[in-house]
């Protein structure tokens, strides 16, 4: 700045939230690129000397739009980020939520704010962001040279509306206020107008408070400014502001939308983070504490599991506690479910395996185990069971017409039905589980106990599933007993 | 650390929080909602920051704004979604912004379904959006490597200052296997060119644009170096009985677990079959292909999909060797038994090994 020389008092200066020359600008680094008249010029100005006045030209982040003000940063001596079009309110969101000491603006257009960007501008004002949106609506598109915009008025001609604008067509233009203000969250809604000195006025002071909101932490403010664009609409500059003051308040009347910054209560600060050391803790990865018996040997262990049956039976959680007990024990184990629309109903499988050698592939193409809770999944399944392998089914027999490849044992228990007997028919899975153990002599009882422990949290399911676990066991012996193999 | 029983998902999130990431926005959709969910449990607990944003095309714009705040960021989707995020994406590599993303795929094209698919090969490895860049993307093949590649995805994310995919399957998103994290946390720093709402980076600027024409073609050429250089430093793959390889095997994700399985059992039948696995997709190891080239007599490209890495490995090898593919799609897995049989069919019909000396003239021309 030029040092005032003796007997002269500045009046009026220009804004220090300004450069001083415009380097980012190619050439003419002495002015701005928007037209004689345009609205921009003002409504930078205006909020440039806001930042002055509240003192808090080192926090603010200026996020530009695409649109003519898309080289707002040229102008702006501030932190400066460009978004894509319309997005400039999930941008600014990140910003803020990230750096939240900073002070957060998105200057955006009628296409880029009102057309494309509208998802984004309802959802950062209806997540109550605190962060601050000034949108310049001139009813056109500026920068792309003259197309119809969102809020382009009724009968107003531009390059894709060259008849006018008709409502049977085109539809009405949008009310961005109005809209915003149906939303709970929004602190502060504003619009108004470039249209004369008075209005200039009114909106300076709208500008400033859209920022002193954010200041204090109070949420989202917007701050709609009816600007007139004279290159475009084809008006020397008088005549567009007198346009703005005539024909565009009466389609976009003026006034608050929505002021609850009196009540709006201040956001607490974020707690401060935890030390590094914390974090093992606060992501549940501390260890299980399991050491497997001196004289557990697994020797050449390969089990290829599959257990299914429907949604609800709880065969995903069965071959959770099988993969979490051979972990335990220090074997390699996989655990691949069936995911979608089985969780919700029809039938859910997943393959579990468990192996004293690095397991390659966690697909289990031919299962030896077969866990199956219900009749679709004891047909679907059971002809893959490899030789030497198990079948376990929830029924008292085989169907009639189903068999089991030669060489497989089979063991039916009704295991939903003991499970009743305990009151909770849900705990079939585990009844399951208990007689696999049994009859397979897999894993160990301990390794089994503690990956229950490990997986069920409530009190009142561990104490169930373990009685289910010896119920399955007793029904397995007796089951071996009678040699059903 | 123990390891811990942990879907692939999940492992995702823990490591990115381990290695130093406090910003998650995304959308949720199937295969990929248990990164969203567990970012949601987890962000707040590290002092993090998790927004759901209104859609895929929000949650990458708030990567951006994230990002340019000089914040380690990520987001996680699947196709659909990062068909969504490309446009974000080719901002993001514009600006610079380095961030994670990672992408769990499913069956399309379309809504396709929700079972595994590798079928966005294309447009993450590719490039979905517009412009001259590439992300740096890589695929793990376990829950482990879930959480491996996350936290090196975040360092290479930096030191290329571009976005960084972790490619996985629905497979392995889904799937649970024994995991160990890093021991040691990574702090949540901050980067000298980003814009954090301070007097110290007030000059700062994240943006895309360059109007004048000599200074974008600069810019791309600029961006185009740090490709090169990804490709001479960042290549990743793993050989697996590659020594003797007559047939080589090439897949990626679930694929390479079963082909893992093929190869031994290819070997049982005294076919001598060996697997290269990319973990970087781009950088693609093209190199390592080649050299491979000299003592194989053919490839065999496995795929869930009808077929787009193996472009990449035929333009890698440059006509040395015949490139066969073999794909399933649809949400289907082929299993080993059935790629064992391609393996044997080709094993038939293979020449033998060329003549060396004829391969390493080539092998000069082409570095």
């Amino acid at each position: 700045m030029a040092e005032v020389p003796t007997g002269y008092t500045v009046l009026h200066e220009r804004p220090k939230a300004f450069y001083d020359t415009f380097e980012r600008k190619g050439d003419l680094q002495g002015q701005t690129h928007y037209c004689p008249g345009c609205g921009h010029g003002l409504a930078h100005k205006m909020i440039a000397r806001a930042i002055d006045e509240l003192g808090i030209q080192d926090r603010v982040v200026a996020v530009s739009p695409v649109g003519c003000a898309v080289f707002t940063y040229y102008y702006f001596d501030t932190g400066n980020v460009q978004a894509a079009h319309g997005r400039a309110p999930a941008v600014a969101t990140a910003v803020k939520r990230s750096r939240p000491e900073a002070i957060v603006f998105s200057y955006q257009g009628d296409g880029d704010l009102a057309a494309i960007g509208t998802a984004e501008i309802l959802h950062a004002a209806n997540r109550g962001e605190n962060i601050t949106v000034f949108f310049v609506n001139n009813a056109v598109y500026g920068m792309t040279g003259g197309q119809m915009a969102p809020t382009t008025m009724l009968g107003q001609k531009t390059t894709t509306s060259p008849l006018g604008r008709d409502a049977f067509n085109e539809g009405y233009p949008l009310h961005v206020c109005e809209l915003l203000a149906a939303l709970e969250a929004p602190v502060y809604l504003e619009r108004v107008a470039l249209g004369n000195a008075k209005q200039v006025m009114a909106a300076s002071r709208a500008i400033k408070k859209a920022l002193t909101n954010q200041v204090k932490g109070l949420g989202f403010s917007l701050v709609e400014i009816l600007s007139p664009c004279p290159t475009i609409w084809k008006m020397n500059p008088a005549k567009a502001q007198e346009r703005v003051r005539e024909e565009m308040v009466k389609v976009f009347p003026p006034g608050v939308y929505r002021d609850r910054t009196a009540e709006a209560q201040t956001r607490p600060a974020p707690p401060p983070p935890p030390r590094l050391e914390e974090l093992p803790r606060l992501l549940d990865l501390e260890a299980h504490d399991f050491t497997p018996a001196a004289d557990f040997q697994p020797g050449a262990l390969d089990l290829r599991i599959k257990v299914a049956g429907f949604g609800g039976q709880g065969v995903l959680m069965l071959g959770e506690v099988l993969a979490e007990a051979g972990l335990l024990l220090n074997l390699d184990v996989s655990w691949l479910p069936s995911y979608g629309p089985e969780m919700r109903s029809g039938t859910s499988n997943c393959h579990v395996r468990i192996s004293n050698r690095t397991i390659a592939s966690p697909l289990v193409a031919r299962p030896t185990m077969l866990l199956a809770m219900n009749e679709p999944s004891l047909r679907k399944f059971v002809a893959d069971v490899d030789k030497g392998g198990w079948v376990l089914y929830n029924a008292r027999s085989l169907p009639a017409d189903v068999k089991a490849p030669e060489g497989v044992h089979v063991m039916c228990v009704p295991f939903t039905e003991l499970a009743d007997t305990l009151g909770e028919p849900r705990a079939g899975n585990i009844v399951m589980l208990g007689a696999l153990l049994e009859a397979s002599g897999i894993l160990s009882r301990e390794a089994i106990d503690r990956a229950l422990e490990i997986h069920v949290r409530s009190a009142r399911w561990l104490e169930l599933d373990r009685r289910a676990l010896e119920l399955g066991r007793d029904a397995a012996r007796k089951e071996l007993a009678y040699a059903c193999v | 650390m123990a390891k811990q029983l942990i879907k692939g998902n999940e492992a995702i999130v823990k490591s990115a929080i381990l290695a130093g990431c406090r910003a998650y926005y995304g959308y949720p959709i199937t295969p990929a909602s248990e990164i969203a969910e567990a970012a949601a449990l987890y962000m707040p607990r590290a002092g993090g920051v998790f927004v759901q944003a209104e859609s895929e095309v929000s949650a990458v714009n708030m990567l951006y704004g994230a990002a340019s705040a000089g914040v380690r960021a990520m987001s996680a989707s699947s196709g659909p979604g990062i068909s969504l995020m490309q446009e974000g994406i080719s901002y993001l590599a514009g600006a610079e912004l380095p961030c994670v993303i990672a992408d769990i795929t499913r069956g399309g094209p379309g809504l396709g379904n929700i079972a595994p698919e590798q079928s966005d090969y294309n447009q993450v490895v590719k490039g979905g959006g517009h412009g001259c860049y590439r992300m740096l993307v890589l695929a793990p093949a376990s829950c482990q490597e879930m959480a491996d590649l996350t936290a090196l995805a975040f360092d290479l994310a930096d030191a290329y200052r571009n976005p960084v995919m972790v490619m996985a399957d629905g497979f392995i998103g889904q799937m649970m296997e024994p995991v160990e994290f890093a021991a040691q946390a990574h702090p949540p720093g901050s980067q000298p060119w980003a814009v954090e709402g301070n007097r110290e980076t007030r000059l700062n600027l994240a943006s895309s644009i360059h109007l004048e024409p000599d200074r974008l073609e600069e810019h791309i050429r600029h961006l185009e170096q740090k490709y090169l250089r990804a490709q001479r430093e960042a290549v990743r793959c793993e050989h697996y009985e590659t020594g003797d390889a007559e047939i080589v095997l090439v897949g990626y994700g679930i694929v390479a677990r079963i082909l893992k399985a093929v190869v031994d059992e290819a070997r049982a039948e005294g076919i001598k079959a060996g697997l290269l696995r990319p973990i970087t997709l781009f950088p693609f190891p093209s190199a390592q292909l080649r050299a491979l080239a000299r003592q194989a007599s053919v490839f065999l490209t496995v795929e869930m999909s009808t077929g787009q890495m193996v472009e990449d490995v035929r333009l890698a090898l440059e006509g040395r060797k015949p490139v066969e593919f073999y794909g399933r799609c649809g949400g289907n897995a082929p299993s080993a038994a059935e790629v064992l049989q391609v393996v044997r069919e080709v094993a038939r019909r293979s020449t033998p090994v060329l003549i060396p000396g004829a391969i390493a003239k080539t092998e000069v021309c082409h570095g």
